[in-house]
């Protein structure tokens, strides 16, 4: 009954292309964002703030970044955590080398960086295509890795490899407490999401999926192959590079190349498979479901297990449950929780009378 | 000279182990269009349960037996509660339900038998074998020459299944559309049951060699990663093209590895973990589907 | 919109993890809480079962047999990493806090893991005890006042070993032109020797070869045949899980004696040797901790716990080396809290006060008796100079079913990792901004 669009009135294209044509989303939005503005950092501790949200949100922008890549462009990439690592390492090396640079410009020129080796890794996809690509896109992943564990400049010729983020000091102000890295991390987040949200309803997203839903019939109505998959990856890049400088500088603060590994980009993926394929709330949704599940099912675990076997057998019904999930939800719903919430709200607009 | 022969040789040999995980993403791939990322778990899964029967007093043969019946019962059951309900649905969703069963796999096989460490003696000496090192004067293990032979006749087997009975014709069939197998009457629920049975058989060959090896641990579910770039040279669809694309990735990746170490004067090691994605990915670029692989034709 | 439900899932889960943590209670008072951060999943679950597996049993004899710390009981809670990084972040955020006083100290039992808490460790004021892995620099307690890698360092067991290969040969100026080859795994914790090695190699006059390999090591041809062309005095091994057994078994089939090949204590355990056969049987590796069930303190846990089918661990994997560490680690780290109770009073402790303990170890020979721990632990001093205390390894050899100890204590060569760790320390304070502490202030 709230919930209902009837006598919004559009009188001009603009309101009709609105981002969120309806009222109550409008408010809800505005809602939304001032309970992870204002209420979360006042009402949440350290632990909630600093080792949940903090990284849930680095993620979702990793899982938005291979969305636009995998969702809305079609090409299967596997080498997320690669272009992530592009992101950290970029990020480190310009603020250690460039000191003058403000460090939202790092952030930003990492993601650039990550933006130009996703091109480059992202020229095979005009002959390969499907599991073809994705495999292909494996060759990144592990090239990745290996260049900056094997070559000593990118890491300072530390001993071990291992980046460790400097201080963060932005416009003045020192960046250390949960609360101000979760901030900031929601600040990155919240506009690149936004800007997601726009790009896939614009000319560029209307061309990735035109290519996705079929490259050769996009070809032929004059979408130019190159420009489109190149994009796509470039963007989707950019949003993982940018994930990758957050996770380092916001998350974990010292890294080595291995926090990177294969496991991060099917992370990832897992998050877009169970967000929903093609949906920036997808990603969110997503990277909820993969990074609260387990330390939910952990959680649970502790309370009940005690004792060796138990113990074990919990770790591994961990993984029982994760995996059975995953399988319970495709056979669901294959398009992801995001669709889920779609199909609620259309009962919701409907609801109390369905008929 | 010899050197460099004794690295092809090795990598020839390497290369063979590579293709026996490879197939099994092959049999299930030419067979329902999925790409099943869960067979290296199948792979854990099997050894692990072969273990864990043999532990229980059973001896080899019985219980290479009884494990075979479980990786059969685990076809059906894939087939049944994974597979059925997502008929028709785009390859993406079939592939994410394989990632979920991999999980799962990998926590039901160690929360039945446990996440120790086991060994596995196959009783086949994996040291230099001392005929072939009097003839040839080279060194190659006993143990890689009998994987080939396994390989060899696996491969035989499935190629036979594939091109000369009906039930591989079917197989081909479903591969290829799974709407129109069904409606001129393949059953596709059989024909989804069997070949992850087989696939299931690849499975515990390459588990009980690859566990042989390695011990019967988590880590043997990684071996998939090494069977991937064989996969994408050879092609997805093609039995011969695993154990060409094994044999071609396997020599060259420990020839790299040795001269190209050398002659970087140790600068440029530790490749072998994307090597053979760059080779496999340059070699995707003249060839899009592979060594082997059918010939994708597109309609608009 | 786009976050609603994903608040409210959060939320929700909150609500439930919220639910399932009891609030500390006023009969907790006289509890002294230790974070678990186990791994029983993944690749590497051999290590942190057995490992946490011994840790928790000492501290259930303790509680069993003595009540506690001086009538302080222990209380833990698991924590499930997977070996990963960021899990193991999230359990050490998770379980800091718990207990009346906060988490006691912090294990992370991975070198990642050790990296990506430490600095949160000291900005919290909770030790991070990475005893035996993590930073070779750690020992410097004036830069790192809250990391302590007790008993050795990766640097000191190193030069350990080659005091061991020197002794072997028949005194280190025999070392001079021998061949050895270092081969460990492509990451932060494989790399961390290499340059120590290389000054090694500098000052004895061996040669030394560095040999990656690529993780997870699941075949070694290659790297195995360039070694055969070398044809080594010596190999040295800093595997981690799968790679070791397929290490022992490329040397094995190269035809390199196995018992020329040094382990790491990461390479060192019964889950490494088992798989390799027949193959294993020579090998030697190093460790802090030997392995068996001859100590009295180990003969007191069977007693006390398992017997009472209160283990924490399957029986049969009492007195391995990887739970015989856990021991170790139990023994220490309860050592602290002790001293630390002599200094601040018989109660819980935060953990800035059992860093003060950590700081001030005194394990001398009557104590580790009184312990019951002799051969088990090595005598060890720690100051807040000198976080590491002691730096002796033995190394034991695999005779095909179960190790052997074959020397006594050998110490590192502090005099050549002292000022390296200084070194290295002073560039990570540079770098992060840290003024070092004035020891000679703190005593």
């Amino acid at each position: 009954m709230l919930y209902r669009e009837s006598g919004q009135f559009k009188t001009s294209y603009r309101a009709d292309q609105a981002i969120f044509p309806i009222r109550q989303d409008r408010i809800a939005i505005m809602a939304l964002l001032a309970v992870v503005f204002i209420l979360v950092p006042i009402v949440a501790d350290e632990y909630w703030l600093g080792s949940i949200l903090t990284p849930l949100l680095v993620l979702s922008l990793a899982a938005i970044g291979l969305n636009i890549l995998t969702g809305y462009a079609g090409q299967l990439s596997l080498g997320t955590a690669g272009f992530m690592a592009v992101g950290a390492f970029a990020a480190y090396n310009l603020n250690l080398r460039v000191p003058e640079l403000p460090l939202i410009v790092d952030f930003l020129l990492a993601g650039v960086f990550a933006a130009l080796v996703g091109m480059v890794f992202g020229l095979p996809s005009l002959r390969i295509k499907g599991f073809y690509l994705a495999v292909a896109t494996l060759a990144a992943q592990f090239f990745i890795e290996w260049v900056f564990t094997h070559v000593g400049w990118f890491t300072n010729y530390s001993s071990s490899g291992v980046i460790s983020a400097p201080p963060m000091v932005i416009m003045g102000v020192t960046v250390d407490s949960a609360v101000e890295k979760y901030l900031l991390t929601l600040v990155m987040v919240a506009v690149l999401a936004l800007a997601a949200k726009n790009m896939v309803r614009s000319r560029i997203g209307r061309s990735w999926m035109a290519v996705r839903d079929k490259d050769v019939s996009a070809e032929v109505i004059g979408i130019p192959l190159l420009a489109t998959k190149l994009s796509a990856f470039g963007i989707s890049s950019f949003y993982c590079g940018v994930a990758g400088a957050l996770w380092t500088y916001c998350y974990l603060g010292t890294v080595e190349p291995a926090a990177f590994d294969l496991s991060r980009s099917f992370q990832v993926l897992f998050m877009i498979i169970i967000g929903g394929v093609g949906s920036i709330l997808g990603s969110f949704l997503g990277a909820g479901f993969i990074v609260l599940l387990p330390i939910l099912l952990n959680n649970i675990a502790a309370m009940i297990g005690h004792g060796t076997l138990q113990a074990d057998t919990m770790a591994n019904l961990e993984h029982i449950i994760f995996g059975g999930l995953i399988i319970f939800f495709l056979i669901v719903e294959p398009h992801g929780l995001a669709r889920l919430w779609q199909i609620a709200k259309e009962k919701l607009r409907l609801w109390p009378f369905p008929y | 000279m010899n050197f460099f022969f004794e690295v092809l040789f090795g990598g020839l040999l390497s290369g063979i182990m590579y293709s026996l995980v490879a197939l099994g993403f092959v049999l299930i791939y030419k067979a329902s269009g999925v790409f099943n990322f869960a067979q290296g778990s199948m792979v854990l899964f099997a050894a692990l349960t072969f273990v864990g029967i043999l532990e229980l007093g059973v001896p080899f043969w019985p219980a290479l037996l009884l494990c075979l019946l479980v990786m059969m019962l685990l076809a059906v059951g894939i087939e049944r509660i994974v597979l059925r309900p997502l008929v028709n649905q785009p390859p993406i969703a079939l592939f994410m339900a394989t990632i979920g069963l991999s999980y799962l796999l990998e926590g039901l096989g160690q929360g039945i038998w446990g996440t120790q460490v086991r060994a596995l003696d196959l009783g086949i000496e994996d040291l230099p074998n001392e005929m072939i090192q009097e003839a040839l004067g080279i060194q190659v293990s006993t143990f890689d020459l009998f994987s080939a032979g396994c390989a060899a006749v696996l491969v035989g087997g499935l190629a036979l299944f594939f091109n000369k009975t009906r039930v591989g014709l079917a197989l081909r069939a479903v591969a290829d559309d799974h709407q129109a197998a069904l409606a001129v009457g393949i059953p596709l629920q059989h024909v989804w049951a069997i070949v992850w049975a087989a696939a299931g058989l690849v499975a515990l060959v390459a588990g009980l060699l690859w566990g042989s090896r390695l011990g019967v641990q988590f880590s043997l579910s990684l071996v998939a990663l090494k069977a991937l770039p064989v996969l994408i040279l050879g092609g997805f669809t093609s039995v011969a093209g695993a154990i060409v694309g094994g044999l071609i990735i396997g020599a060259s990746e420990k020839l790299a590895e040795v001269y190209i170490s050398t002659f970087t004067g140790g600068a440029v090691a530790a490749i072998e973990n994307w090597f053979p994605y760059m080779l496999a990915l340059l070699f995707l670029l003249v060839r899009p589907q592979g060594l082997f692989g059918e010939k994708i034709i597109e309609r608009v | 919109m786009k976050k609603s439900v994903f608040a409210s899932l959060a939320l929700g889960v909150g609500l439930i993890a919220g639910a399932s943590v009891p609030a500390p209670a006023v009969a907790q008072a006289m509890e002294q809480f230790m974070p678990i951060p186990i791994y029983r999943t993944g690749p590497y679950a051999a290590g942190g079962t057995g490992y946490f597996g011994g840790f928790m049993d000492y501290m259930a004899l303790i509680n069993e047999r003595d009540g506690g710390v001086n009538g302080v009981k222990l209380t833990w809670e698991e924590c499930e990493t997977a070996y990963d990084n960021a899990r193991g972040v999230e359990c050490y955020e998770r379980l800091k806090g718990k207990g009346p006083t906060g988490a006691a100290m912090f294990h992370p039992l991975s070198t990642g893991i050790t990296y990506s808490t430490f600095e949160k460790g000291a900005a919290d004021k909770i030790p991070v005890v990475s005893l035996g892995y993590g930073r070779g620099d750690a020992m410097v307690g004036s830069v790192f006042p809250y990391l302590f890698p007790l008993v050795t360092t990766y640097w000191s067991q190193n030069t350990s070993k080659i005091k061991f290969i020197g002794m072997k040969e028949g005194g280190m100026d025999k070392l001079k032109g021998k061949k050895i080859v270092n081969v460990y795994h492509d990451s932060a914790y494989g790399k961390e020797t290499i340059d120590i090695l290389n000054k090694q190699a500098a000052t004895y006059g061996f040669e030394i070869k560095h040999f990656p390999v690529a993780h997870p090591g699941l075949d070694q041809k290659a790297i195995w045949l360039q070694i055969k062309q070398i044809a080594p005095d010596w190999v040295i091994l800093r595997g981690w899980g799968v790679m070791n057994p397929t290490a022992i078994k490329e040397a094995a089939r190269i035809g390199f004696s196995r018992e020329k090949m040094l382990g790491v204590w990461w390479s060192g355990s019964e889950e490494d040797m088992r798989p390799a056969g027949t193959a294993a049987k020579g090998f030697i590796a190093a460790g802090f901790n030997p392995p068996g069930k001859d100590f009295q303190v180990i003969k007191d846990i069977e007693k006390a716990v398992h017997a009472k089918k209160k283990g924490n661990i399957e029986s049969d994997r009492v007195g391995t080396v990887y739970y015989n560490r856990g021991v170790v680690t139990g023994i220490l780290s309860l050592e602290a809290i002790r001293i630390a109770q002599e200094k601040f009073g018989k109660k819980p402790l935060t953990g800035e006060q059992i860093q003060w303990g950590l700081e001030h170890l005194n394990l001398t020979p009557a104590r580790i008796k009184a312990l019951g721990a002799e051969g088990l632990v090595q005598p060890i001093k720690t100051s807040c100079t000198d976080h590491e205390g002691g730096g002796a390894v033995k190394f034991s050899q695999w005779d095909g079913n179960q190790w052997k100890i074959v020397s006594d204590w050998i110490e590192a060569d502090k005099g050549l990792v002292r000022p390296l760790a200084e070194e290295s320390a002073m560039k990570y304070a540079k770098e992060k901004g840290i003024t070092p502490r004035d020891c000679s202030k703190e005593m």
